[in-house]
């Protein structure tokens, strides 16, 4: 594990904590934007007919890889699996568990007799969680897919482009006043760019950097 | 200016709010509520501009989005538009319009000498007589296009953003009438998703400019409760001023919204325009009818409008365009012109009527309200030209197709004419639907549909006001009940409560005189770009029979405006003098855009900083401080230099190479492209995509590879190293990354799905730092000491895991500079971390970052290709001098087969070679073209071309890397690089120009 203060997350440049400072007493804005940095992203690919597989996933990380195209096992405050492809997949952790993750997954996974590939992806990606009631609004000024509630709702995730930048999205949660919230997984050359375009894109509507 | 024209009470307007504006600079007001053209009416004002060709002049004609003539500039500066409509413009405070096409003033037009000419001027006088000689177009074209004055493009950058905005929907409605209202209301209570679009600023379409009842009550009010009710469902969208411009395949149609009525607004981070992208299950086209003109003599000149168009300037604005109107139809429903302005209390001198005896019900309300109603007559002429004085009226043979009898002068400033109402059937075209033409009204209604699509109302042809309820009543229902959704309590449907019965039409394309057309006045067909009757008469005459063929020979229909008003009396008049059925020529294609689209609208934010993504790598920030300058590689940002104090760019480079083969240098190599290949069948997957052998690659090991194509030409190199057994890491060219990884996902997927291999991306996951210098293992060591860096223990071509400044690395010894070399990899949140902890420590060793361009140059002097410099996509390996990465033994790789074709396996293909200048100091241009004997003018036979030439510091001399025919055979020749000013002679000589043996990155 690298000593804290030697990272620098993809945003750091852009000064978001002060920011997040600045607008605590922010109330009433339509959408809430946040980078949330390091958590641990494990690339995992096998077969899910094959039990072994299964199996093995299920003892590294407490959790089954999901069959169903484009959803997301497992709860947001632990430990989540999203659906990337028939043979893909993303293992999501809190940052303190990443390392832990990796270990398990490739002591399980990588086997004799058992074709499966681990790789880590924590720092290629990070998370910018973007919420708030026109949360969903902002995203669709930039993403073709129809993310109404009906039809993309929580627990469900998709690989797309929000304004020429690939994400996998999770809509990850809806408040109970109807408010959902997405995380956008992005390349993190990319990052820029895309924090720049949505914080743009929320601007009609109010923003607050969370 | 007073409002002369305005009426005391009636229409949608707010008299309590006034409005000022300009118009040429003229100071003139109006309310809130009015659009520009009721304003300018209002005012008195019915001298627009100028026509295009002709530069007669011109007003107003319609009241909507047909306008063929009055168009205007908005706005000056950042903020200008051309060729708006007036009649599309929300009047807003200070609003500043302006005539196009005429200069000075549409008064005092000094081109209107061309309606002197008008008959030297016809249809195709440009190709006729501006075409030859070829060579001659570009002259005449400026002196033409300035002299038609196209309205003027900003010369600043626009002062408005823009955006888009991606939707789905179960239903979608476009337009927001009778029927579309209906539509949208039946469909809602289903439970459908439903967006509902009109261009214009409110809803209620043809409605709001009649005096129609729904239910007992007025039609606007049953507007109001509709909308009400629409608003009230979160499943709804209305989306109001947004016009439906193009309907494409799969149900998805984009639409412009105009956000703002005000051109000067977006400054409460709002956007001025955004474009919809709409991907809908179902589409309602409610797109309502756009009435047609009679085509009679002069019928261009101001105040000659649409009778619609009258009754909507009184029932909406509370503006009579005229003084004293005339109505000339052929119809029953112009009569409701007649009577809504009479009813204002505004002149109506008479109505004119095409037919004999007519005797509708409309008809004879006039006829009781006093209106003289002339029958089958016609009007032969229009007395006047920039405000018309009145009409000369003679009676119609039986046939219709000549006038009769003496001539009879009325007074009158206005006119109304009516040739019955076309379906806007253009949407319905753009996704390829056929129309069906329907003889007894002459209409083109819409046919069969290749979309989940259905019209209603009068876009269907259902003219009447209970028609367009019920249809769209039908239409929402039946959209939603075909993707399965149906309503608990269907609401109603309102009852039409003001029809009456009316009697047919009376088909008269054209409106004749004493005089063959063309003789005795003009006959109009496209007015914005004065097309006529003649015009189109003359195209058939010289044999243009084809309908698309006489559209662009004329131009009708060509405009901004589409030719909504002139296009269908146009093609009847084609039919006619083509002496067959209007079926039998049929329309011209509706495209979209359905009306004018802004520029700034289409791009959206994807402007500026948004035109394209930079990828930044971790170290990013460092290089921007140190004062880099950038190069664009793909979409990668990378330092391409570090200029210091002073230093011209040459300078820079020279002291970074001087420092890398003296000292020690660093670049961020970070966006080298990395992928993570795992499975049992790896190496057997390596051995297939390269071009040599894998199987013996033992972990810690790295190997250069080649990668071809299926035509045997290089594609992409890097280093692959054995992480463990079954487990590889590739790199590849930073630019050629996203390809490369599509291109073995394709192979792996379409080709061997029986390999077990999966490949992943870990491009991003790793900062990489390339420490590159004799002084680079001393450096290294003193961040290290889990990683034996001697060189035995850790030789070239090999790589180490450990831990280098306290963070977990992998150190691959590889050198793309010639130099002694480690490229660390660390995880790329610390890649800035440990960058700059090497910048400080490496002081002492004579550190100096380096950038792409002194890369370049130090692979050059090596001889080492870059895959798109020296290759070109027609470069073999052998070609470049690598056989040796190429297999002999390997049953098969990409590409194999076709390095034994005969033209691949030519030996005096173009070889790659290096080149020294006779003058050591002259560097060649990239791109130079070689030939091996110089002439005093081109052509010359040119043998290969260069691709790569820098100024040497370490060997203080330039060097250059060319292609050259049977170049490997030729060393020692002298071959000339011919340039403008002179011609550089050059020596073939082996491409390696350093350290041939390679003692020192080995070392």
């Amino acid at each position: 594990m690298v000593d804290a203060y030697r990272l620098r997350s993809p945003l750091a440049h852009l000064g978001l904590g002060a920011r997040a400072h600045e607008d605590a007493e922010l109330s009433g804005t339509g959408v809430t934007m946040t980078e949330i940095p390091y958590r641990g992203l494990i690339n995992i690919r096998g077969d899910v007919t094959d039990k072994t597989f299964v199996d093995a996933v299920q003892k590294a990380v407490k959790l089954s890889p999901p069959v169903d195209p484009n959803t997301v096992s497992g709860k947001p405050s632990t430990t989540r699996i999203m659906w990337l492809g028939p043979d893909e997949w993303l293992v999501i952790t809190k940052p303190e568990g990443a390392e832990r993750a990796l270990n398990a997954l490739w002591k399980n996974l990588k086997v004799d007799g058992l074709h499966a590939a681990v790789t880590d992806s924590t720092h290629a990606r990070t998370c910018i969680e973007i919420s708030g009631p026109r949360a969903r609004e902002v995203l669709q000024k930039g993403c073709a897919l129809d993310l109404h509630p009906s039809v993309f709702g929580p627990g469900q995730c998709a690989q797309t482009i929000v304004s020429k930048v690939g994400v996998m999205l999770i809509h990850t949660a809806t408040a109970k006043n109807g408010d959902p919230t997405y995380e956008l997984y992005t390349l993190r050359s990319f990052s820029t760019y895309l924090w720049t375009w949505l914080e743009d894109a929320s601007q009609e509507y109010g923003l607050k950097v969370g | 200016m007073s409002q002369s024209h305005r009426l005391m009470d009636g229409g949608r307007i707010d008299r309590s709010k006034q409005i000022d504006f300009y118009f040429n600079g003229r100071l003139m007001s109006g309310y809130q509520g009015d659009t520009l053209a009721s304003a300018l009416l209002a005012n008195g004002v019915n001298l627009i501009g100028r026509s295009f060709k002709y530069h007669r002049p011109r007003g107003i004609v319609t009241a909507g989005t047909e306008e063929p003539n009055a168009l205007v500039q908005l706005e000056r500066g950042a903020r200008t538009i051309s060729n708006m409509l007036a009649t599309r413009i929300p009047l807003y405070e200070g609003l500043d319009a302006s005539s196009v096409n005429c200069w000075p003033s549409p008064t005092y037009d000094v081109m209107a000498v061309n309606g002197l000419f008008h008959r030297i001027l016809p249809a195709g006088f440009y190709y006729k007589t501006f075409m030859w000689p070829v060579s001659g177009w570009k002259v005449y074209e400026h002196f033409i296009r300035r002299a038609a004055g196209l309205g003027k493009s900003p010369e600043e950058p626009d002062a408005d953003t823009y955006d888009k905005m991606n939707a789905h929907a179960d239903v979608v409605i476009v337009g927001a009438g009778p029927s579309g209202l209906s539509a949208a209301r039946a469909a809602a209570a289903t439970g459908a998703r439903v967006i509902l679009v009109d261009e214009q600023p409110e809803l209620g379409g043809q409605l709001l400019n009649e005096k129609f009842e729904i239910d007992d009550k007025p039609a606007t009010d049953w507007v109001t409760e509709v909308e009400k009710e629409l608003m009230a469902n979160p499943d709804v969208t209305i989306l109001r001023h947004t016009t439906a411009f193009g309907y494409y395949d799969h149900n998805f149609l984009g639409l412009l919204q105009n956000r703002s009525d005000n051109v000067a607004y977006g400054q409460d981070g709002r956007t001025r325009q955004r474009v919809w992208r709409v991907r809908a299950k179902r589409v309602i086209l409610a797109t309502g009818a756009i009435e047609r003109p009679l085509i009679y003599s002069d019928n261009d000149r101001p105040g000659c409008m649409l009778a619609s168009a009258l009754r909507a300037y009184v029932n909406r604005y509370g503006v009579t365009p005229g003084k004293r109107h005339v109505i000339f139809t052929n119809n029953d429903d112009a009569y409701r012109s007649a009577l809504d302005l009479k009813a204002a209390g505004a002149v109506v001198a008479c109505v004119i009527d095409v037919r004999k005896d007519p005797s509708g019900e409309l008809v004879t309300r006039a006829i009781e309200a006093g209106i003289e109603v002339i029958d089958n007559s016609a009007i032969t002429g229009v007395l006047g030209t920039k405000k018309i004085r009145g009409v000369e009226v003679m009676k119609l043979t039986d046939d219709g197709e000549n006038v009769t009898g003496k001539a009879r002068t009325i007074s009158c400033d206005t006119i109304g004419s009516s040739g019955g109402w076309n379906p806007v059937v253009h949407l319905h075209s753009h996704s390829a639907g056929k129309n069906t033409w329907r003889d007894e009204d002459g209409v083109f209604v819409p046919g069969d549909t290749l979309q989940a699509e259905a019209a209603c109302g009068a876009a269907n042809g259902s003219f009447s006001l209970s028609q367009a309820l019920n249809e769209g009543d039908f239409a929402g229902l039946d959209a939603a009940s075909k993707l399965g959704m149906t309503a608990k309590t269907r609401p109603s449907v309102a009852k039409a409560t003001s029809d009456v019965e009316e009697t047919p039409w009376r088909t008269l394309w054209y409106i004749p005189t004493t005089k063959p057309a063309g003789q005795r006045g003009k006959h109009f067909l496209d007015q914005q770009n004065d097309v006529t009757v003649a015009d189109v008469q003359l195209a058939a005459r010289e044999g243009y029979r084809s309908v698309e063929h006489a559209k662009r020979y004329t131009t009708l229909g060509m405009a901004t405006d589409q030719g909504k008003t002139g296009n269908i009396p146009g093609h009847a008049i084609l039919s006619a003098a083509l002496g067959q059925t209007i079926p039998q020529t049929g329309t011209t294609t509706f495209r979209p855009p359905y009306s004018p689209v802004t520029m700034g609208a289409l791009a959206g934010r994807a402007v500026g900083e948004f035109f394209d993504p930079i990828r930044r790598t971790p170290m990013h920030d460092w290089h921007e401080q140190a004062g880099c300058k950038w190069e664009d590689v793909s979409q990668w940002r990378r330092p391409w230099y570090y200029p210091q104090d002073g230093e011209s760019m040459q300078d820079a480079v020279s002291r970074e190479c001087l420092a890398v083969r003296n000292a020690v240098g660093m670049l961020d190599a970070t966006t080298l492209g990395k992928i993570d290949i795992q499975g049992p069948d790896a190496a057997e997957f390596l051995n297939r995509v390269y071009t040599n052998a894998w199987s013996k690659l033992a972990p810690g090991k790295c190997r250069y590879g080649l990668m071809l194509g299926e035509d045997g030409m290089v594609m992409d190199d890097g280093v692959t190293s054995c992480l463990a057994e079954n487990h590889y890491l590739m790199t590849t060219t930073s630019g050629g990354a996203p390809r490369v990884m599509a291109w073995l996902e394709e192979w792996l997927q379409t080709e061997w799905p029986e390999l077990k291999v999966y490949l992943t991306s870990v491009t991003e996951q790793f900062a990489t730092l390339q420490l590159a210098g004799p002084n680079a293992r001393d450096l290294l060591s003193e961040f290290t000491t889990d990683i034996d860096l001697d060189p035995d223990a850790f030789p070239f071509m090999a790589w180490r895991d450990g831990t280098v400044g306290g963070i977990p690395a992998r150190v691959y010894r590889i050198s793309f500079t010639g130099e002694l070399s480690y490229e660390i990899n660390v995880p790329a949140s610390c890649g800035l971390a440990l960058w700059t902890d090497i910048m400080n420590a490496g002081e002492k060793y004579g550190i100096t970052p380096f950038g792409t361009e002194t890369m370049h140059v130090l692979r050059a002097e090596k001889g080492f290709i870059i895959v798109g410099q020296e290759t070109d996509g027609t470069v073999t390996p052998i070609d470049l001098g690598m056989d040796w990465i190429v297999s002999k033994k390997k049953p098969d790789f990409i590409g194999k087969r076709s390095l034994s074709r005969e033209d691949t396996a030519r030996d005096d293909r173009k070889h790659l070679v290096g080149l020294r200048t006779v003058d050591p100091t002259e560097v060649l241009p990239e791109g130079g073209q070689i030939v091996a004997a110089t002439r005093p003018e081109p052509p010359m036979d040119m043998i290969g071309h260069v691709t790569s030439s820098y100024w040497s510091a370490a060997l203080n001399h330039s060097i250059a890397l060319a292609v050259v025919k049977n170049g490997r055979n030729r060393k020692g020749d002298t071959v000339y690089v011919p340039l403008k000013d002179k011609t550089v002679a050059c020596e073939i000589v082996d491409p390696i120009f350093y350290d041939p043996e390679g003692s020192r990155m080995n070392g």
